[in-house]
């Protein structure tokens, strides 16, 4: 016990009692003790990244997956620098990351030294907190703490910076079982008094609406949400964040809401009378105009960040705390009055949403020659029975991907939701690949996010990653060509890509097989052959229609009930 | 737009002050004035800083000052009675008898102090609210002020409520 270790010892000792599995890194000067350690054990397993930027999102892939805080080890300067994208990624979708970052040594600090930035200032703007370690014998207990902050409360990333010579000093090591920090005391249970109100509002409402988000999903909370939504009987949508909370293929679920949500989530959103929003923080995305969100409701806002509430909208009843925590509790006061779910079939509120959902405002055109995108997330759902884990870039193929996979649990959809972050689809799928090696992980994405990142289909090829690369190429940056024509006069400024690479023998430079798909016909077949190969990273290049546009779609500025719908889908006006 | 007194209790640690000072700038909130010094416990900064906004914004302000690891408790004085004080070290040109004569009354009327002489200068020193130090420096005429230094705002509650780490 009183033996002396080094710092770099240490740092390998406490990841290992942290219980830390991968640690995705990328090595350089300024943390090699560290890597020094971790050549001599075999409990941490290092993932070796070809970008530090792809080591970020696949430790966040890797805790968006399994729930547990992602870690990334990389060097001083540019290895820090090239993590902010990802750690700004994580802080704007609460992800719990703990980043170790190299410093150079003390006495250097301040001096310009080579490969120095002041990685506390340059990350302090997008972590939950930050830690300098200025002494060998604060490292284990500041480790303890970075992985306390950043799991507990409302998550998020924590970046530790720890200079070389820390690393090379010696000190007794001792890691805490727990840890206690006077300035940061996350409250879990909410005011009883407040939810047996909210209780009375929802139980009393005509134009009930849920609206859950990614809360849900970070506090492992959908199993009371099932319970809660199905004992009052009432629709329910969740976020893009929040898919997979709530069984997408249950009659209750109407579908995402928002500026690319469905028509019934978003015009149900707006009539309203009684809103509840559980876990989800009104993001401009989701409310559009507020001067128009949701005019009928009195809205319940159950939130474990006090800072979320009233942040945007105004709320009637607030109640701070952890989801899964309010949402037992609220279940407990409905079982007590014994109410009975609404009946879906005789309840005006509920006839009301039938008649918008008669809309079918994902319809599109099935018969066309083109490959169609909806059509190949479509048939993606239907070769993996709904049941794989899918990530995505950003862009259009993100919105059919969140509009036509229908995820029934939780921790299965993927994206960067808040940064928008592309290049996030392959590494975050490596990350969820390690941590279910059996299960099927495809990564949806496009051609311009997917060139973001693709050098890590290197580290594919080395950990033998069999993911499967679902790449919708239109040929051009499809969100930003959706939104010059609606808004620019179909001037395409700088969103088509010429030059594109032959993705099929990219795909096979990095060791991998790569299939171009160019007719409908071929869709189906393609995908099976791909999970057939349970071994091998697949790339699948679907040609898809370079005209197909995300559909419904509120303008940003509009309000909730002023979608665009598709043109074939009853007629081309904006609906009011 | 309501202008607030929040004080701050706060770890002692490096950084901590930057991640106060980046939450205004990163939310385009604006920091008046802001004073910084340990408390009997050397462990523990307590920071007092003036900010003008809507109910709303304050709130927000104080919602994400309470979000910040650093920050143990703070309070918003406004919420109820309180003393507010500022310091003011003011560097007057002061020639010739009459002129000196002159801002030695006025330095009575105000209750301050001169703590510095020279044959054509004085410093004087002023101690109250942010109100009386402005009123000071409106009554003394723009061209024998040479320096100006204020300490920005100390405020405390009134009574036996105390803000405690």
């Amino acid at each position: 016990m009183s033996q002396k270790l080094r710092g770099a010892e240490i740092f390998v000792r406490a990841l290992i009692d942290e219980g830390v599995e991968f640690v995705f890194g990328y090595p350089g000067g300024s943390v090699l003790h560290i890597y020094d350690e971790l050549y001599k054990q075999d409990r941490l397993k290092h993932i070796l990244v070809r970008h530090e930027q792809g080591a970020t999102h696949a430790a966040d892939g890797y805790a968006r997956a399994t729930g547990k805080p992602g870690v990334v080890l990389v060097t001083s300067g540019p290895g820090a620098t090239n993590c902010v994208t990802g750690i700004a990624t994580a802080y704007l979708d609460s992800i719990p990351l703990v980043v170790f970052t190299g410093q150079v040594p003390t006495s250097l600090i301040g001096n310009d030294a080579f490969q120095e930035v002041d990685c506390i200032g340059i990350t302090r703007p997008c972590v939950k907190h930050n830690f300098l370690v200025e002494r060998v014998e604060d490292l284990a207990i500041t480790i303890k703490k970075a992985f306390f902050v950043a799991a507990s409360g409302r998550p998020g990333p924590v970046v530790v910076d720890i200079p070389k010579d820390v690393t090379a000093n010696s000190c007794v090591y001792d890691y805490p079982e727990t840890v206690e920090m006077r300035s940061y005391k996350p409250t879990s249970k909410g005011h009883p008094g407040q939810i047996k109100k909210a209780a009375s509002m929802l139980m009393a409402a005509q134009r009930p609406m849920i609206y859950t988000g990614g809360g849900v999903v970070l506090d492992n909370a959908a199993a009371e949400l099932t319970r809660f939504t199905r004992q009052l009987g009432y629709p329910i949508t969740n976020t893009l964040m929040g898919l997979g909370a709530y069984p997408a293929t249950d009659p209750q679920f109407v579908g995402m809401l928002g500026m690319h949500g469905t028509y019934e989530a978003n015009m149900a959103m707006h009539h309203c009378d009684v809103l509840v929003a559980i876990g989800a923080r009104f993001d401009d995305r989701v409310t559009g105009d507020l001067a128009k969100f949701c005019p009928e409701a009195k809205i319940i806002h159950i939130d474990i960040d006090p800072a979320s509430i009233s942040k945007n909208v105004r709320v009637d009843l607030p109640i701070v705390g952890s989801v899964s925590n309010v949402l037992a509790e609220l279940s407990r006061h409905i079982d007590a009055e014994d109410f009975k779910p609404v009946d879906r079939a005789s309840d005006p509120w509920w006839q009301q949403i039938r008649e918008w959902q008669k809309l079918d405002c994902l319809h599109y055109d099935r018969a066309s020659k083109l490959i169609k995108p909806q059509f190949v997330v479509e048939t993606l759902y239907k070769v993996t029975n709904g049941d794989a884990y899918i990530t995505s870039d950003v862009g259009q193929h993100q919105m059919w991907a969140a509009q036509f996979y229908k995820f029934d649990k939780p921790r299965r959809w993927i994206n960067s939701g808040g940064l928008g972050t592309m290049g996030f689809g392959l590494p975050s799928a490596m990350g969820v690949q390690l941590a279910y090696p059996e299960s099927p992980v495809a990564c949806i994405t496009g051609e311009a996010s997917f060139v973001m990142c693709m050098q890590e289909l290197s580290t594919c090829r080395q950990y033998s990653l069999p993911i499967k690369v679902v790449c919708l190429n239109n040929r051009y940056m499809g969100m930003v060509r959706q939104w010059q024509e609606f808004f620019y006069d179909r001037r395409y400024s700088h969103s088509y890509m010429d030059a594109l690479p032959d993705f099929v023998k990219l795909a096979e430079a990095f060791g991998h097989v790569g299939y171009r798909i160019e007719y409908p016909g071929d869709v189906e077949g393609a995908l099976r052959e791909a999970f057939a190969a349970k071994d091998r990273l697949v790339f699948l290049d679907f040609i898809t229609d370079q005209t197909e546009n995300v559909y419904p779609m509120i303008a940003a500025g509009k309000g909730q009930h002023e979608m665009h719908l598709a043109p074939s889908s009853t007629s081309d006006r904006e609906l009011a | 737009m309501k202008r607030h007194t929040i004080s701050i209790l706060m770890e002692n640690a490096a950084g901590a002050l930057s991640r106060v000072a980046g939450l205004f700038s990163a939310r385009a909130y604006n920091i008046e004035s802001l004073s910084v010094a340990p408390t009997e416990d050397p462990t523990v900064s307590r920071l007092t800083l003036v900010t003008r906004g809507s109910p709303e914004i304050i709130e927000q302000i104080t919602k994400q000052l309470n979000k910040l690891v650093d920050v143990i408790r703070l309070i918003d004085l406004n919420e109820g009675s309180h003393i507010e004080r500022e310091l003011l070290m003011i560097k007057l040109r002061a020639i010739g008898g009459e002129q000196r004569d002159e801002m030695m009354r006025l330095v009575q009327i105000f209750g301050g102090r001169v703590v510095d002489v020279t044959e054509s200068s004085y410093i004087v020193e002023l101690v109250g609210d942010s109100e009386k130090l402005d009123a000071f420096i409106e009554a003394v005429s723009p061209k024998r002020i040479l320096e100006v230094v204020r300490s920005g705002v100390l405020g405390i509650l009134r009574g036996t409520k105390a803000l405690r780490a």
